[in-house]
């Protein structure tokens, strides 16, 4: 078990609807996949982003591109051009995701390159 | 046999040489251009308002002037959804390019009209449609005087048919985004309006088409290191290989810089992303967790086995109405305590005011060079940071109190705290609050009054 950055595991893509974010996680190799299932629950992803969002947190998966898609609700200050946000439309949030640190099995951890972390 | 639809645009204010590029470089059959977004369409209404032959995507008409030449030479059709809120004046003025370059008699311009209903919500509302804000539930009344623009997102069959008719340049107003790649793969296969599964598979290649280089290497997290060396800045914009069956390669121009892979399709599939198993358009509802992506050659994708489901009786429409004012200032302060000095001066002007007794919805403080992107995330500030840029926000309804908020900025550089810089650019712009109220309408509203109409240049 080793602690890393999850943007060793995974990349990502943010976008906003309203005032709604969007963070598209996708595994960097399929074996990470399953653990990022697991680990990246609502309830977790909620506590990582206290302060930033004020709504719900909801969580789909794409099992096809080993990917889950977050919906962050009320992130964006009321989002468009309401929003008096430098980040109005989300863009950043994707790495804000990727900021998270998880513990990683050992066997996941050999398959790890040198992506910053 | 296939078709290739080249992405040219992924929003008003894209690289203007990347539809150029795409004509010229390499074989294409069709180009998509997206050009509007939520707050685009009030922009235009309000260029509208002002000067009844504006109104649209401007760009779109000198463009036109560059390529149409080269689009007719080569067979290759035009779809953009730049009519914005005055399509008929923008085809008038690709007409008249058409003319310019020689064209007369050789191409064929087609408008697609009827999604504007600005001029028709006070009768629909009478009529007892409600227009409910589909995020919060309000029904429109509470801000029906204060509507700047209304359009309902419309889908592919008008475009098709204007191709059918031999449009050489089809031009939409708000249209779908994906629609522009997807109308064509209709009008060269006769996909018949059930066959979902195919127009899932074309509007999952529209969601890949619609952002430009997002889908060819920009903007995206991998390997993003090596930026110059992939080539970047030459970068070439997605193609669309579409095949009668629905399945598609992805592919860009040889020799262009960027790269199409599957960890690059997968951030743009889930970019701007819903509930994946229930992409809405006006055509189909598409589920994303149904894609297949399979690596078939250097920058060649292949994309299949989409699923779709019947599309419903609603159509979405976006409606934009005035909310407010809104300013942005700046200062710049330069180590030592950079930090402390900026958190200084944002009480001072707080402070200050409240003393002038102004009332704003809400005042918003960041840190650009600490924490304006991630927020509480960043953490504490790095000590001794070199410098960090104060950026304060404020929005209200009244515009006075906004102006009198953007006088009180240039002031702190001798009243505030020491070693202050990046004034320079005069006072805070204030710029009027857009809010985007998006609503569902019946099918039967729209569609019977979409009009489709092409003219020989």
């Amino acid at each position: 078990m080793s602690r890393v950055l999850l943007y060793r595991l995974a990349h990502a893509r943010s976008g906003d609807k309203g005032d709604t974010v969007n963070v598209g996680v996708i595994a960097r190799r399929p074996e990470f996949f399953p653990f990022l299932r697991e680990t990246l629950t609502v309830d977790r992803v909620r506590k990582h982003f206290a302060g930033m969002v004020e709504g719900e947190v909801e969580r789909f998966e794409l099992p096809n591109l080993d990917a889950l898609n977050f919906l962050l609700h009320g992130a964006l200050g009321g989002g468009g051009t309401v929003s008096l946000m430098t980040d109005a439309q989300g863009k950043t949030f994707s790495t804000a995701l990727l900021r998270m640190e998880v513990d990683v099995p050992s066997e996941l951890t050999a398959l790890l390159e040198g992506a910053h972390g | 046999m296939t078709i290739r639809i080249a992405s040219g645009q992924g929003f008003w204010g894209d690289l203007l040489s990347a539809p150029v590029e795409q004509v010229r470089r390499g074989p294409i059959d069709y180009l998509m251009l997206d050009y509007l977004a939520e707050v685009t369409m009030s922009i235009l209404q309000k260029q509208r308002s002002r000067d009844p032959a504006q109104g649209y995507a401007r760009d779109f008409v000198p463009l036109m002037g560059q390529i149409l030449g080269d689009c007719v030479e080569k067979g290759i059709r035009v779809v953009a959804n730049a009519g914005g809120v005055s399509p008929d004046a923008c085809r008038d003025g690709v007409l008249a390019e058409a003319r310019k370059a020689g064209l007369t008699g050789r191409a064929k311009v087609g408008v697609v009209s009827g999604d504007d209903i600005l001029h028709r919500l006070g009768e629909l509302v009478e009529r007892g449609h409600e227009l409910r804000n589909m995020d919060d539930g309000r029904p429109l009344s509470e801000i029906l005087d204060r509507v700047q623009s209304a359009n309902a997102y419309i889908g592919a069959r008008p475009i098709v048919e204007a191709l059918d008719k031999g449009a050489t340049v089809v031009i939409t107003g708000r249209s779908t985004d994906t629609a522009l790649t997807y109308a064509p793969m209709i009008h060269a296969f006769g996909w018949a309006r059930d066959d979902w599964d195919r127009i899932a598979c074309g509007v999952v290649a529209g969601h890949i088409n619609e952002c430009g280089a997002q889908a060819s290497g920009g903007n995206s997290l991998i390997e993003w290191e090596r930026f110059d060396e992939l080539g970047l800045s030459d970068v070439g914009f997605p193609i669309i290989e579409a095949s009668a069956d629905g399945s598609f390669v992805v592919t860009k121009h040889e020799g262009t810089g960027g790269r199409i892979t599957p960890a690059i399709l997968k951030e743009q599939i889930v970019y701007e992303m819903g509930d994946p198993r229930e992409y809405i358009t006006p055509d189909v509802i598409a589920d994303f967790t149904t894609i297949r992506l399979e690596e078939v050659g250097a920058d060649r994708v292949r994309v299949h086995g989409i699923a779709g489901r019947p599309n419903t009786d609603k159509l979405k429409v976006s409606i934009s109405y005035g909310a407010g004012w809104k300013a942005v200032g700046t200062l710049v302060y330069a180590w030592p305590q950079a930090v402390e000095k900026a958190r200084a001066a944002d009480r001072v002007l707080r402070e200050r005011m409240d003393r002038m007794g102004f009332a704003f919805d809400e005042v918003r403080t960041e840190f650009v060079g600490w924490n304006s992107a991630h927020g509480p995330l960043a953490g504490p500030p790095p000590p001794d940071l070199p410098e960090v840029e104060l950026r304060i926000a404020v929005r209200g309804p009244e515009r006075s109190a906004v102006e009198a908020f953007s006088r009180e900025i240039a002031p702190l550089v001798l009243t505030g705290p020491p070693t202050v810089t990046g004034f320079a650019g005069g006072r805070p712009r204030v710029q009027e609050v857009v809010a985007y109220w998006p609503a569902l309408i019946d099918r039967t509203e729209i569609e019977p009054n979409l009009r489709v109409e092409v003219t020989q240049a």
